[in-house]
């Protein structure tokens, strides 16, 4: 049998995709150079700049740096304060992406 | 995970695949609101982008307990969660409000101020974009003059921007202070500290609007920075009534020189028809209160 | 032990809310519902009751406090009058969306333009669309009494309840009345514990923005969309008729005092015409018929206890015999008819009842109310039903008609 929803009032309860996939928003996706990424050079934790920056929290710190590509809504603030100038913006549907 | 690199809470309490716009400057720094206010919280909040940011039902994308309100009783909505969490020897919980310009400047000041004035054990945080956002970009007292809004859309906001934190200091509360996403230390500081402090503690945060102030989301951070260095917004902290400047505004106010406003403002569509006489207005009214935080912190 | 005073209607209350053990109260000033507050602040302050009083800036947070407190799971309080119940109009609704077991006291009174700080009940008979259960007390007893029951009603149906009585009349006059013994209150009243979950250990979002459609959560169950939630409301305040009437039975029973459940009888086993109304005007109902009775006129009350949810079934049965009824209130329902009267019109409809309806609006603005002005006109609208003249406009009674209007 279906399951219905007991709630009398609405309550919701936490999870990711709440506006479904928001990397559907994109027009311009992030692209790390991991040359030029200062953790990826240095081999240990260190900038994180991207990770600090990033509204949505869909960066992770890791080495080499990932960005979940899934949520990512391709504000380029990343590109932007990357020091190390790693991280570019391409067009979505551009060469190099699916 | 980067160890000590960022001594934050590493704890992501605002799950991804929400409905803020890109670049959004709420959402940065609301990230670290939350990192800093950690489990032991409740959140209550308004008709606002938040609102929107917390998503629909039947799924939130934020993962503390929360109760929506109505858009002018934020701060009475907190003030019923105080008192009933006392009645029932649960005071141990943070109560954290968390309103935009128009729920804390305009529609809800009245609540604000008496719950304030009540000495209520909360946190009001006011992220201030600047308008109503929400709701598409219509002025309210916190949009500053010159500025284009679908109200004010062909003779710009004619008057300063209202002073809230001067009015927020007027209630004498213990912790007063602003916080700025392009600051995520600065701010998660600052919310560890007032989560420490008893009574009502007020923090405003800048919160950048790409659509709504017409700049691109890439620039949001160098704007919020931007704000700073102009002193458009400046970085401080009121403790039971003592000023001092923190972060990148302590260092401006020490040696720095403040770039003028106009770096500011022409990077901004909102801006594109204010005229000649109101940047010098706006100079002149950003100097004054500068002036005058600068006195404060000298007095100490 | 249970003991007998004499009290105000604000004092009954008060000492109905000690008597509820609640943990929240919020309130703001009005007159004639003042000093409601006074009293449970003094309770609190003198340490006879254990409770929060937030003292709000105005009756919206008053119903905001009270919002957020039922939310986390505290028993919460609050009563205003008149512009007071306007001012939280919207969180009535909110409240009652919510599904919050909330209980507050409407000490009613006219509302301006222009003002009048004097009784009617046009404040809470205005704001019936808002989901809450109306109940009207017709003395100092049912003020206490009901109160106490509210709190169990509201807290099995989950809606909030507002108890309902007349101001200055009931509020600010003093009648003897029976305080109950305390722990059969609370062997009567078992403590609250919320249907919301607001706490750290299950993080929820409450009250979001909710679509038009139904929509799938993360585990893929389908669920409410805004009008599913709003239906499960009106579902529930139907079904709540029961479990009011149930409640009251129950009083009855271990406090000895029944105030009829949904609606009470005078005097109406084998009445031609029958005079209804809430709250006092109804027990100044009786003492008409009483005299009209003297007078050879078969004649009876039906006092409606419970207005919101409408009580349709009990209300069918109770005129099934009537062959005149005048429905007497201290409300109208600008541009139409008193709303009580339209209510009673629709609850017939389909049913055989097809006496005349009469509609006397009395007392607006605390205009008096005397029982031989209520026999007057039903002496004349019982002449003017048998000279065939069923039909008739509204009486507005005591009340000067021929001043022009333009």
């Amino acid at each position: 049998m279906e399951k219905t929803d007991p709630n009398i009032a609405a309550m919701c309860r936490p999870a990711p995709g709440e506006a479904g996939k928001t990397g559907d928003w994109r027009d311009l996706r992030p692209v790390i150079d991991h040359t030029k990424c200062i953790p990826s050079v240095k081999k240990r934790a260190a900038c994180y700049l991207c990770w600090l920056f990033c509204p949505d929290g869909v960066v992770k710190p890791s080495i080499p740096v990932e960005i979940d590509l899934e949520y990512c809504k391709g504000c380029g603030i990343c590109a932007e304060e990357c020091p190390a100038k790693a991280i570019t913006m391409i067009p979505e549907g551009g060469e190099g992406t699916t | 995970m980067p160890e000590n690199l960022f001594k934050v809470n590493k704890e992501e309490y605002m799950l991804p695949g929400n409905r803020a716009c890109q670049g959004c400057g709420l959402s940065l720094g609301y990230r670290y609101i939350l990192k800093a206010l950690r489990e032991n919280t409740i959140l209550t909040i308004p008709a606002s982008c938040l609102t929107v940011l917390h998503g629909l039902y039947p799924t939130t994308s934020v993962a503390l307990p929360c109760l929506n309100c109505t858009f002018a009783s934020t701060a009475a909505s907190a003030s019923g969660l105080v008192a009933g969490l006392n009645a029932l020897n649960r005071g141990d919980i943070t109560v954290v409000a968390v309103a935009g310009d128009g729920g804390t400047y305009d529609i809800g000041i009245q609540a604000l101020s008496g719950a304030a004035e009540r000495g209520t054990d909360f946190i009001f945080v006011c992220y201030d974009n600047e308008g109503y956002m929400n709701t598409g970009t219509q002025r309210s007292s916190a949009t500053p003059m010159g500025a284009l809004t679908t109200t004010t859309p062909i003779h710009t906001k004619q008057q300063n921007k209202k002073d809230m934190l001067k009015i927020m200091e007027a209630h004498d509360l213990p912790y007063v202070a602003t916080v700025s996403p392009a600051y995520p230390m600065d701010l998660y500081d600052k919310f560890v500290k007032a989560k420490r402090i008893k009574g009502t503690r007020y923090l405003q945060m800048s919160a950048p609007c790409p659509p709504g102030w017409g700049f691109p989301p890439k620039d949001m951070v160098k704007l919020s920075r931007l704000a700073i260095e102009t002193g458009m917004f400046v970085l401080f902290e009121v403790e039971n009534g003592r000023f001092s400047f923190t972060g990148r505004s302590k260092t401006l106010a020490q040696k720095g020189k403040r770039l003028p406003v106009i770096n500011y403002l022409e990077r901004q569509g909102r801006f594109r028809k204010m005229s000649l006489e109101q940047l010098g207005q706006i100079q002149r009214w950003v100097d004054g209160k500068w002036n005058e935080y600068v006195r404060r912190a000298e007095a100490n | 032990m249970s003991r007998t005073e004499i009290l105000t209607g604000n004092q009954a209350a008060a000492e109905g809310a000690k008597l509820c053990h609640i943990q929240v109260v919020s309130a703001y000033p009005i007159t004639p519902q003042t000093s409601l507050t006074e009293y449970l602040s003094q309770a609190i302050e003198s340490g006879q009751l254990k409770a929060e009083y937030v003292r709000v800036e105005s009756e919206h947070s008053a119903l905001s406090v009270c919002i957020a407190a039922s939310s986390v799971g505290a028993r919460a309080f609050t009563s205003t009058s008149s512009h007071g119940l306007l001012y939280m109009h919207e969180q009535l609704h909110w409240a009652a969306g919510s599904r919050l077991p909330i209980v507050m006291c409407c000490v009613n009174r006219g509302v301006g333009a222009p003002w009048s700080i004097f009784n009617d009940q046009q404040d809470s008979i205005s704001q019936r669309d808002t989901g809450w259960i109306q109940i009207y007390c017709r003395d100092n007893q049912e003020i206490i009494d009901t109160l106490i029951q509210a709190y169990r009603i509201a807290e099995i149906v989950k809606i909030p309840v507002m108890v309902c009585y007349d101001g200055f009349v009931l509020s600010h006059t003093m009648m003897p009345v029976e305080i109950p013994d305390a722990e059969t209150v609370d062997a009567f009243l078992p403590p609250y514990h919320a249907h919301t979950i607001l706490s750290p250990e299950d993080p929820r979002n409450i009250n979001p923005v909710t679509f038009p459609w139904r929509r799938a959560d993360q585990d893929g169950v389908m669920c409410d969309g805004y009008m599913e939630l709003r239906y499960k409301l009106q579902n529930a305040l139907e079904a709540a008729g029961e479990t009011i009437a149930t409640v009251s039975r129950d009083f009855a029973e271990r406090f000895g005092r029944d105030h009829g459940g949904l609606l009470w009888h005078y005097r109406t086993e084998d009445a031609d015409v029958i005079l209804t109304g809430m709250g006092s005007i109804a027990t100044e109902a009786t003492m008409a018929v009483d005299a009209l009775r003297e007078q050879g006129i078969a004649a009876g009350v039906v006092g409606l206890r419970v207005y919101r949810p409408f009580p349709k079934a009990a209300v069918r049965e109770a005129f099934r015999d009537a062959r005149a009824i005048l429905v007497m209130e201290k409300d109208i329902s600008y541009g139409y008819e008193g709303a009580l009267c339209s209510d009673l019109k629709a609850a017939f409809y389909g049913t055989g009842i097809s006496a005349p309806i009469h509609n006397v609006v009395a007392g607006l603005g605390g205009r008096d109310v005397k029982a031989r002005e209520l026999a007057e006109v039903t002496r004349e609208i019982l002449a003017r039903i048998a000279a065939g003249q069923p039909e008739g406009p509204t009486t507005w009674l005591n009340c000067r008609t021929d001043t022009p209007t333009e």
